[in-house]
């Protein structure tokens, strides 16, 4: 059985969560969830719907206080969960799932936002160059000017991101960022990860439940099941077939990419034959 | 100890980003929605315009009336009053130019800009463009503490009941709001409509049950909002209420930003949600009880200007507040000098002005919104 133990030793510079809780009306939506994983990587956090893997983002970057004792998430030597709320958003930044606006916002309004940590009540922008720097970031520079609600799913998403990015965080956790692509943005989306993690060592951890990206592009996955971690390790080894039945409840098959060699899955309802 | 900062490199190289890689990103799709924001001098100019309107209508305003008085002779009662010097005009007529018209017309402004605000702050809070303290029922909380001061005799003074009561109304409201379901828009007019129903009763039943004769009519028009009753302590509640809660709120209005795109967002900008939104609240429920009780229920005011305000500057509350507050305080002044002399001698409630004025571009923005949600 996959487990733990495939996790690489961690330093005082890699991100540590530790006994991470959230209870609603006394159901555990994440249950005591720690895992290690080296800085400069990408996790996927996968599971299926209900798993927990929303809060779980939510509870790391503090938009929502944890209940579980002695709660922490390390990253860097620091805990961002004892920083202020100002130091841990200069840390830290969280891409929503799909963000809505009801007002007439242009797209470089909106990425400014994420300067708002940084802003004090003496001081005004004066931040242009860090918005310039995430929107080219997040390939969202050409439409600087636009009215964010004018925007495709696809491109609203890269907003968000650069308002994240403009937030100049180490830890940059994005929530199912993949729901509202099509396919060749998804693996734009990736790429350009792959890119901030070379050029600035930055932290990524991604929700997804789509399990063939999450093999594909991550380096860690931390597979949640009921708001507990089922397994976590190196991918794409820490999942294989009998964890994917009994977390997705579904029948899974291995094959290798004949590109990269790396594995694929291909899954079949359970209880269905192949041929 | 605190660790240098990541710098996002800019980057020159060709990088995903730029549609350099094996998928370029559409490069100027839809480009003619670009928008119509002014910058620079022209924000600049936005602003001294507003800055220099509104002294200029203040001269102009206590000009104006219906005692015949000529426009020199106003001003020079105004200068010889700020001089310390005897004044030019018979002490009636003076006392009308002084007395009435000046603390009319200075009252005014310091409602109108408290009005727009608190509809900017309101419509930040609730992310809703259509939210305004007249219909999420703030101002009808706010006659019922009013009003009740006054008739029950209750020892508060009708500004901090008519908080109470603006509080109260505004808390009622959002409850509901939740209660339906992710609150929405809709749903917030829907119990600020609702809130505001029930206000409205139990503020006619006092006054039903309590007035007599000929203060009904007085009554009734303070209910429909009035300035008429505008003399140096009210100019003193409205300015001191209006300048003591403005300016921290303009300082402060970054966090205003954060709830651009809802509370999680806002938190993860580093805001603590809870507490921001009840002291956003408060300050709202301050402002507007301090219109209602020295001008009764003025509606609209709220709704139209930072509406107007966010499509010249932006989304900045920093900017948006302070434009607001001037554009605000002007736009209140001729409301109110039309409601007092277009009927002369007999003088129209300004709350019917700003209705038959706003209601209809309450309408134009519903309608623009109409494809959504």
């Amino acid at each position: 059985m996959t487990a733990a133990s495939a996790m690489p030793a961690v330093s005082a510079h890699d991100l540590s969560v530790h006994g991470l809780s959230y209870a609603v009306r006394g159901k555990m939506l994440v249950d005591d969830v720690s895992f290690d994983v080296p800085a400069g990587t990408l996790t996927a956090l996968i599971g299926p719907n209900g798993a927990g893997k929303s809060t779980l983002l939510r509870l790391m970057n503090g938009a929502l206080a944890s209940n579980g004792e002695g709660a922490a998430v390390m990253l860097g030597g620091r805990d961002l969960l004892r920083l202020s709320r100002r130091e841990r958003a200069k840390t830290v930044a969280l891409v929503e799932q799909q963000s809505t606006i009801e007002f007439a916002v242009t797209v470089r309004e909106a990425v400014a936002l994420g300067r708002i940590p940084f802003r004090r009540w003496w001081a005004g922008a004066g931040d242009d160059r860090v918005i310039d720097d995430a929107l080219r970031l997040a390939g969202a520079g050409a439409w600087a000017d636009r009215q964010v609600a004018t925007l495709s799913g696809g491109e609203r998403q890269r907003v968000t991101l650069a308002r994240a990015l403009a937030q100049q965080p180490r830890l940059l956790l994005l929530d199912e960022p993949t729901n509202h692509l099509d396919i060749a943005a998804q693996l734009d989306l990736f790429a350009l990860l792959r890119d901030l993690i070379d050029r600035t060592h930055l932290t990524v951890v991604v929700a997804l439940h789509d399990l063939s990206a999450a093999l594909n592009d991550s380096d860690y996955v931390v597979v949640l099941s009921g708001g507990r971690v089922v397994a976590s390790g190196v991918t794409p080894d820490a999942v294989d077939a009998d964890l994917i039945r009994r977390v997705y409840g579904v029948e899974a098959a291995f094959v290798a990419d004949p590109g990269s060699g790396r594995p694929v899955v291909i899954f079949r309802r359970l209880g269905d034959v192949g041929d | 100890m605190t660790s240098t900062r990541i710098r996002l490199p800019v980057p020159s190289a060709p990088s995903v980003a730029e549609g350099a890689g094996e998928n370029p990103m559409p490069a100027t799709p839809r480009a003619s929605r670009r928008s119509s924001r002014l910058r620079g001098g022209p924000r600049a100019a936005v602003y001294v315009a507003a800055a220099t309107t509104l002294p200029a209508s203040v001269l102009l305003a206590v000009g104006i009336g219906s005692a015949g008085i000529g426009i020199i002779d106003v001003w020079q009662t105004v200068v010889a009053h700020l001089a310390g010097m005897p004044s030019p005009l018979s002490p009636l007529r003076d006392g009308i130019v002084w007395d009435i018209r000046l603390t009319r017309v200075l009252t005014a402004a310091a409602v109108g800009a408290a009005l727009a605000v608190s509809g900017a702050v309101m419509q930040a809070l609730t992310r809703n463009v259509l939210a305004d303290p007249y219909l999420l029922g703030l101002s009808s909380g706010a006659s019922v503490g009013a009003v009740a001061a006054l008739m029950l005799g209750v020892a508060i003074m009708p500004t901090v009941a008519a908080f109470l009561g603006a509080l109260a109304a505004l808390t009622l409201t959002l409850l509901l709001a939740r209660s339906l379901g992710p609150i929405s828009p809709s749903r917030t007019i829907l119990a600020g409509i609702t809130v505001s129903a029930f206000g409205v009763a139990v503020t006619s039943f006092l006054i039903f049950w309590n007035v007599q004769g000929d203060s009904y009519r007085e009554v009734l028009n303070w209910l429909m909002g009035s300035l008429a009753g505008s003399g140096w302590a009210t100019v003193a509640v409205s300015w001191a209420v209006t300048a003591v809660i403005g300016i921290p709120l303009v300082l402060g209005a970054r966090v205003l930003d954060a709830f651009a795109f809802g509370d999680t967002a806002a938190a993860s900008l580093g805001i603590h949600v809870t507490r921001a939104r009840w002291i956003f609240l408060a300050v709202v429920a301050l402002l507007t009880g301090m219109a209602v009780a020295v001008s009764g229920a003025i509606g609209f005011i709220g709704l139209v200007l930072p509406n107007a305000a966010r499509l010249l500057v932006g989304f900045r509350h920093r900017l948006i507040l302070p434009l607001c507050a001037l554009a605000g305080a002007t736009f209140m002044i001729w409301v109110d000098t039309g409601a007092r002399t277009l009927f002369a001698p007999r003088e129209l409630p300004v709350g019917i002005m700003t209705a038959l004025v706003g209601a209809p571009i309450f309408a134009l923005v519903l309608w623009r919104h109409r494809s959504r949600s």
